[in-house]
């Protein structure tokens, strides 16, 4: 008995041993290209060592394409679409969950059965609606169509209705107002779901293509995704400098998650929860 | 808010001040959903029946959109390539990550270090992903994959260069990038289940195996419903992988509904014809959650 289970155990670390590498390979190659010299990526382009340790392919290549602007500009995109949606989503939250209105639940209704609108059919329109508005170009499109989303509004409402009515009534007998109660009451209990919105909304915009591709036209307001994405047409660049750029592009993101990582793990398990 | 609240409610005698609150919570998410939103789709349905290339005048074409997308084979194609896509991906994406979840919710060393990585590449983009990925699947033995089976005295794949092994290639490496996702979906409803049952279970002289399919598995129900749908009706909006990895060659075996959208929008600014493609993606994405909450509603997931 004690020797199957030993033998099982064994069994177990070889599975992880194997899932470990397949996941691991291909960003240690990454990495380890991305210091590699022109040589050694025309010699041995598999290899996942390096004799040499290349750092200039960084500068090369954040020299030659302004990957320092494409940062800037994911950032100032993401930071705006997490806050307005963020923003936005809670307060209609609190309308459909905490306030009686006339038809709450018919406009509801409507609102959840527009969660099955793909962004990709409304991409034309979005585009012949920027064009009028002379917003093409602009970063304002991207953040514009990325802010306004029914999802969050459900997650957060499901989320506000688990919060007891109570606690509510006590503020109101305190003479707090709708502002007040939203703020104060509201979403201080409503950290995990505000937590959850963040990272989905945070980790959807950070990696947009699409829009980008489809709005962007200039180089100075190209987005990471976008940036990088032309280097694969790009026959001036080697491929070590590629994966540079590659590293470049995501450490940002890869940074925030091992840094918050307990949120994001946490986040994603409540998104995959029926409310 | 609340003094506010009452002196506007005064001036518009019959409203209460209730009503007015909930407006002004409402108002910004509405608005903004209703301009990038809601109006975008009454506008995509009226452009499905237009023939119109950006410069001309958009003129009125009936259902010839829709007509002629029934006699276009890049459209059937894509579509079949989109649907292939999604149902290969999924069901071996979900019996992995659920397997992974089992597994990392043993208490084993370095269980977290594991989950870690398992995660990381759902927090890179697809475009990064199609980047890292296209080298190492070079058909020739300079591809890290083909060189690895050069060892096992297997003979070099083209994997993104021929019409056989393109496809299998997108949905090897959309796994990669999405098992990690659904590993977490996974680790939280197993963590849901409560201890007593497998101890019950054990009392019988449950072996792993039964446990696995009369435990498990039917309280698992809901959740892998859950991750099928969300993860199905992503798979049919596949863009940026394909788009990157294979630009949908070779000889269009990986060209998928999106970027067929894409490319007659914005490569050959076909709008009404692009809106008309659009549309049958809602169509699809409709039926998929319509069947969902039929499912749903009768078995109360």
């Amino acid at each position: 008995m004690t020797k199957n289970k030993k033998s099982s155990r064994v069994m177990m670390y070889c599975v992880l041993g194997i899932l470990f590498l397949y996941f691991f390979i291909p960003f240690w190659w990454m990495v380890i290209t991305s210091f590699k010299s022109y040589t050694e990526v025309y010699t041995k382009p598999y290899a996942l060592y390096s004799k040499s340790f290349n750092w200039q392919n960084y500068p090369i290549v954040l020299q030659s394409l302004p990957f320092m602007t494409y940062l800037l500009n994911t950032v100032k995109v993401s930071l705006m679409v997490c806050l307005g949606t963020l923003i936005t989503s809670s307060m209609a939250a609190y309308a459909f969950a905490r306030l009686h209105f006339p038809g709450r639940d018919k406009i509801f209704f409507l609102y959840l059965a527009t969660l099955m609108i793909p962004r990709q059919t409304v991409l034309i329109p979005n585009f012949i609606l920027f064009r009028n508005l002379g917003l093409l170009d602009n970063l304002w499109s991207l953040i514009l169509s990325g802010i306004f989303t029914a999802y969050g509004t459900f997650l957060l409402r499901q989320f506000f209705l688990t919060i007891p009515q109570e606690l509510e009534e006590a503020a109101i007998i305190d003479g707090l107002g709708y502002k007040d109660r939203f703020l104060k009451i509201i979403l201080p209990l409503a950290k995990p779901a505000l937590t959850t919105l963040l990272i989905i909304t945070l980790l959807g915009i950070w990696n947009e293509y699409l829009n980008a591709l489809v709005f962007i036209q200039s180089d100075d307001k190209r987005t990471l995704t976008l940036g990088l994405a032309l280097l694969r047409s790009d026959l001036d660049i080697q491929w070590n400098q590629v994966m540079a750029a590659t590293m470049f592009s995501i450490s940002p993101i890869v940074i925030v998650y091992l840094s918050a990582q307990k949120y994001f793990v946490e986040g994603i398990a409540l998104s995959g929860l029926k409310g | 808010m609340s003094q506010k609240t009452y002196q506007i409610s005064n001036r518009t005698k019959g409203l209460k001040p209730e009503y007015i609150a909930a407006m002004l919570f409402l108002l910004p998410n509405i608005i903004g959903f209703a301009i990038f939103t809601l109006w975008p789709m009454i506008y995509s349905l009226l452009l499905g029946f237009m023939d119109w290339g950006l410069i001309n005048q958009a003129s009125f074409v009936g259902v010839a959109n829709y007509q002629e997308i029934l006699h276009d084979s890049i459209f059937w194609i894509s579509l079949k390539n989109t649907v292939l896509y999604s149902f290969v991906k999924v069901p071996i994406n979900l019996i992995l990550s659920l397997l992974l979840a089992i597994l990392l919710n043993k208490k084993i060393h370095g269980r977290n270090f594991f989950r870690t990585i398992s995660f990381l590449p759902s927090v890179c983009s697809s475009v990064s992903v199609a980047i890292i990925w296209k080298p190492l699947l070079e058909s020739t033995k300079n591809g890290l994959v083909n060189h690895f089976l050069s060892y096992l005295g297997i003979s070099a794949i083209p994997f993104l260069s021929s019409t056989l092994w393109s496809m299998p290639s997108v949905i090897g490496v959309g796994i990669w990038k999405e098992l990690g996702f659904f590993m977490i979906i996974y680790l939280a409803g197993l963590q849901g289940i409560p201890s007593m049952y497998y101890e019950a279970a054990e009392i019988d002289g449950a072996n792993a195996k039964v446990k696995f399919f009369h435990i498990t598995l039917p309280l698992i129900a809901p959740t892998t419903f859950f991750a099928f749908v969300t993860s199905l009706i992503g798979s049919f909006q596949i863009f940026d992988l394909t788009s990157v990895l294979t630009d949908g060659g070779p000889a269009n075996s990986t060209n998928t509904l999106v970027m067929y959208i894409y490319q007659n929008g914005f490569k050959w600014f076909r709008m009404g014809y692009a809106s008309a493609l659009a549309l049958i993606l809602f169509i699809i994405i409709f039926i998929v959650t319509i069947t969902q909450n039929q499912i749903s509603n009768n078995n109360a997931y």
